[in-house]
């Protein structure tokens, strides 16, 4: 092993860390820091770990409401009361990054590493969703990244036995280098098991379990601080490798380590490992601790208490066990086969001390290394970029221009950001568990909770595009476009999880993007109630050339109270009369009609109005609960003809046609058929209730129109469209699996 | 000519399958076993063009393709005739 390196300002800048957090640091020690305690604070006082050019705007954001048990930030995920003596954890987080590396592994260790904040509040995870974001698919780069990723995403749930029941997968050129690949998942936990992440009471031990700790994920400041020639560079890997069966054991030992009381607290590790976890479980106990990495089982010889501190080899949890109950919990992780090793203890100092062969190597205060202590906070500057008021002022009208609209509707039918998901999605295994009720292709994914009469309905939403041109609106119509998707169950929307996708923090124009978007969403989360329980953040993802579109990914959570009051999204019967709420207005802006068939991102984010979207909603939800509709289906992207297409198609065995007279009144037959205006939803109504849903409507102040009728083979919207369905189809179905089976056949 | 080209986990990295076999090797009894790394051995069969380089594409083909290099390791053997 090689000494380690002397302290310099230079080496904490190579570690990313400012010059005024680096003299922080100094003032804090009082002293120089070790390699170690450098290594320490860098990664905790990363963007990653405290979220400090984010917080602050982060902390505007409802975090409470009537069902909030944990808040945002207190712990791995937020919980939400759900009645019946339980809760659900969920929360989304982005494993971006990695997965432009290395898409498979970084995909899979993205699944466990959300997998593992829900199992360590004490809850079973039951659900996985994952957003998606690509570059095109003329391109074998990009066809690459998205293979692995859905194999990634798929292997690990799978092997996991967790059901991937839900989310979204979307392309545009920005996501070319820099995918997104953000994964959700939600547990579900008995109110009296909830675990913590803490650490308190003094003498208390701390025990390490689940893999051994190797060089895995080290950050890329490791290697600038040594000489590294190609050979070394070659051996070494930064990238994670999951092991899916180990999480299966991790779990199942967890939840028995919560049950048995055995436990003070329990955290996982995820990024910066074991420092991670020990200081952040000290902190939130106001607790010292002091630990021995002698003691930690390792994969390879020869490693520095640097690399073990900073490891983030995967599938490891810390825990403190109660003092003189150590062998009752170790007796556990042995039935479950987990290494596990005492670490050390408790202490009441307020310090986190670190042995490594027989010396001291960190001697810090937890409290200074963590969000919300002493973890800097920062305020970035933000402005508006020129060229928004450019494209929000654009003039749409030569896009609105007549043409062929039934090759116009095949042709976004066949659109990577419309089609089917299947050849995604039945990669997954989405009913392992046997609590799905809907699972993908639903608008929203519905999971029944075992022993109860309730479900819960999940989504993952978020228009990108909008955001790019308004992001304010756009973030806040992507909450609005999640509570509708799970109104369309039936559900109530209850809570969020946020994966905030952005760029530089540090360029005043990438930040204005954030800054407004967190306004936005707090103003829609406000008015649908819907408190943000957690999340995650997500900057630099861009690189010289490209850059993402703003990406606020919403992961919304709905309760069902009785799980058999719920309807799918396409048309059941013949015969049933077709309603649409809400107006169908001259919104082309950031429209998938005008990227797919002009190639344009333009105009101004569709209008929003916040009251008229709950009300729509709450039309939704009572016509679902009075048994009044047999299916309930939102207009997103592909706007009104994709929507009423979608409801034909979306029973692949059983298609169903429709006849639709629609009122173009001033509208542009672009608009009509393509706009994506907000709070439309499109129901099927048995024709002795389209009286009761108007009524309801009427009621409520909601516009809504009986447009036609169901059934047939043909799709006949007014005298624009006029299509078989099995056309429809084959564009629809064939458009995703062509991209993949083209190559194939090529190779 | 023929190649034979080895392909193993990089040293530093888990390897689940290695991991597997050998907790599966020692539950039979082979309790001496230890440290299992499991990869992968690739023939091929080349005509070399006139003036290529085999040895130079041959690494090419393992980096493009045959070995996935964020966590793999290879080594390339030649034999002529």
């Amino acid at each position: 092993m090689k000494p380690d390196p002397p302290v310099t300002l230079d080496l904490a800048l190579q570690h990313g860390l400012s010059e005024e957090e680096y003299q922080r640091l100094l003032d804090i020690l009082g002293r120089t820091p070790t390699y170690a305690e450098l290594g320490v604070f860098s990664v905790m006082w990363s963007e990653h770990c405290c979220y400090k050019n984010s917080i602050a705007h982060l902390k505007t954001l409802p975090r409470k409401g009537p069902r909030t048990l944990v808040e945002a930030g207190e712990e791995n995920a937020g919980l939400v009361d759900i009645g019946h003596g339980l809760a659900v954890a969920f929360k989304i987080e982005s494993h971006n990054h990695p997965c432009a590396v290395e898409p498979y592994q970084g995909a899979a260790t993205g699944v466990g590493g959300i997998m593992r904040d829900i199992f360590t509040m004490g809850a079973r995870p039951i659900a996985s969703l994952d957003s998606l974001h690509f570059g095109p698919l003329d391109n074998a780069r990009h066809r690459f990244l998205m293979d692995g990723v859905v194999r990634g995403v798929g292997d690990y749930g799978n092997c996991l036995g967790i059901p991937t029941v839900a989310g979204e997968t979307y392309f545009h050129e920005g996501y070319g280098t820099n995918p997104i690949v953000n994964c959700m998942a939600v547990g579900v936990v008995r109110t009296d098991r909830i675990a913590s992440a803490i650490a308190e009471g003094e003498g208390n031990t701390v025990i390490i379990y689940g893999s051994r700790t190797g060089r895995d994920g080290i950050h890329g400041a490791t290697f600038a601080s040594e000489e590294i020639s190609e050979e070394s560079e070659a051996k070494r890997s930064s990238v994670q490798v999951g092991d899916p069966f180990a999480e299966k054991l991790l779990l199942e030992a967890t939840l028995e380590l919560v049950k048995s009381g055995t436990l003070v607290g329990v955290q996982d590790m995820g990024a910066a490992g074991i420092t991670c976890s020990s200081s952040e479980m000290a902190a939130k106990g106001k607790a010292g601790i002091i630990i021995d990495l002698d003691k930690v089982p390792l994969r390879e010889a020869g490693m520095s208490a640097y690399e073990i501190l900073l490891s983030e080899s995967q599938e490891r949890m810390l825990a403190v066990v109660h003092r003189g109950r150590e062998e009752e919990a170790e007796a556990i992780l042995d039935r479950w086969e987990l290494l596990h090793s005492r670490l050390g203890h408790v202490t009441n100092d307020g310090r986190m001390r670190v042995l490594f062969q027989g010396r001291e190597v960190c001697d810090v205060p937890p409290f200074e290394l963590a969000l919300g202590g002493g973890a800097p906070v920062y305020h970035r500057e933000s402005r508006r970029p020129a060229k928004l008021d450019e494209y929000n002022a654009a003039d749409l009208s030569p896009y609105r221009a007549d043409r062929d609209w039934n090759v116009a509707l095949l042709e976004m039918l066949a659109s990577p950001n419309v089609c089917d998901k299947g050849w995604v999605t039945r990669q997954y295994d989405s009913t392992v568990r046997t609590n799905t009720v809907q699972g993908p292709g639903g608008d929203a994914a519905l999971l029944w909770v075992k022993e109860t009469d309730t479900a819960l309905a999940v989504t993952t939403d978020c228009n990108p595009r909008f955001v790019y041109l308004n992001p304010r609106r756009g973030a806040a119509l992507a909450v609005a476009e999640a509570a509708r998707n799970v109104s369309c169950t039936g559900a109530q929307p209850i809570a969020i999880t946020n994966c905030l996708n952005f760029g530089n923090p540090y360029k005043p124009e990438s930040f204005y993007f954030f800054a407004e978007a967190v306004a936005g969403m707090g103003e829609a989360c406000r008015a649908f109630d819907t408190p943000v329980t957690g999340g995650n953040v997500s900057f630099y993802n861009e690189s010289e050339e490209t850059s993402i579109l703003p990406t606020p990914v919403i992961g919304m959570l709905g309760l069902l109270e009785d799980v058999t009051k719920t309807v799918r999204s396409h048309f059941q019967q013949a015969g049933d009369r077709v309603v649409l709420l809400g107006t169908t207005k001259p919104e082309l802006g950031g429209s998938e009609y005008l990227w797919h068939h002009y190639g344009v991102l333009a105009g101004d984010a569709p209008a929003l109005d916040l009251d008229l979207e709950k009300r729509t909603q709450e039309v939704v939800r009572q016509a679902i609960a009075g048994g009044w509709v047999r299916s309930a289906h939102d207009c997103a992207e592909g706007g009104l003809a994709v929507a009423l297409a979608e409801c034909c198609l979306r029973d692949r065995e059983r298609p169903l046609g429709a006849t639709v007279a629609l009122e173009p009144g001033d509208l542009a037959a672009a608009d009509l058929l393509f706009a994506e205006s907000a709070s439309r939803i499109i129901l099927s109504v048995p024709p002795e209730h389209a009286a009761e849903v108007l009524q309801l409507a009427a009621l409520k102040g909601v516009p809504a129109a009986d447009l036609g009728a169901v059934g047939g083979d043909r799709l006949v919207l007014g005298a624009w469209v006029d299509l078989d369905l099995a056309r429809m189809a084959e564009a629809y179905y064939n458009a995703l699996p062509a991209y993949f089976q083209a190559v194939a056949a090529a190779e | 000519m023929m190649a034979r080209i080895h392909i193993s986990p990089k040293p530093d990295i888990l390897d689940p399958q290695g991991k597997a076999v050998n907790s599966a090797l020692h539950d039979l009894g082979y309790r001496e076993v230890s440290e299992v790394r499991v990869g992968r051995y690739i023939t091929l069969e080349i005509q070399p063009q006139p003036g290529q380089d085999s040895r130079a594409r041959l690494e090419e083909m393992c980096r493009r393709l045959l070995a996935n290099i964020n966590v793999e390791t290879y080594t390339i053997e030649i034999h002529e005739g």
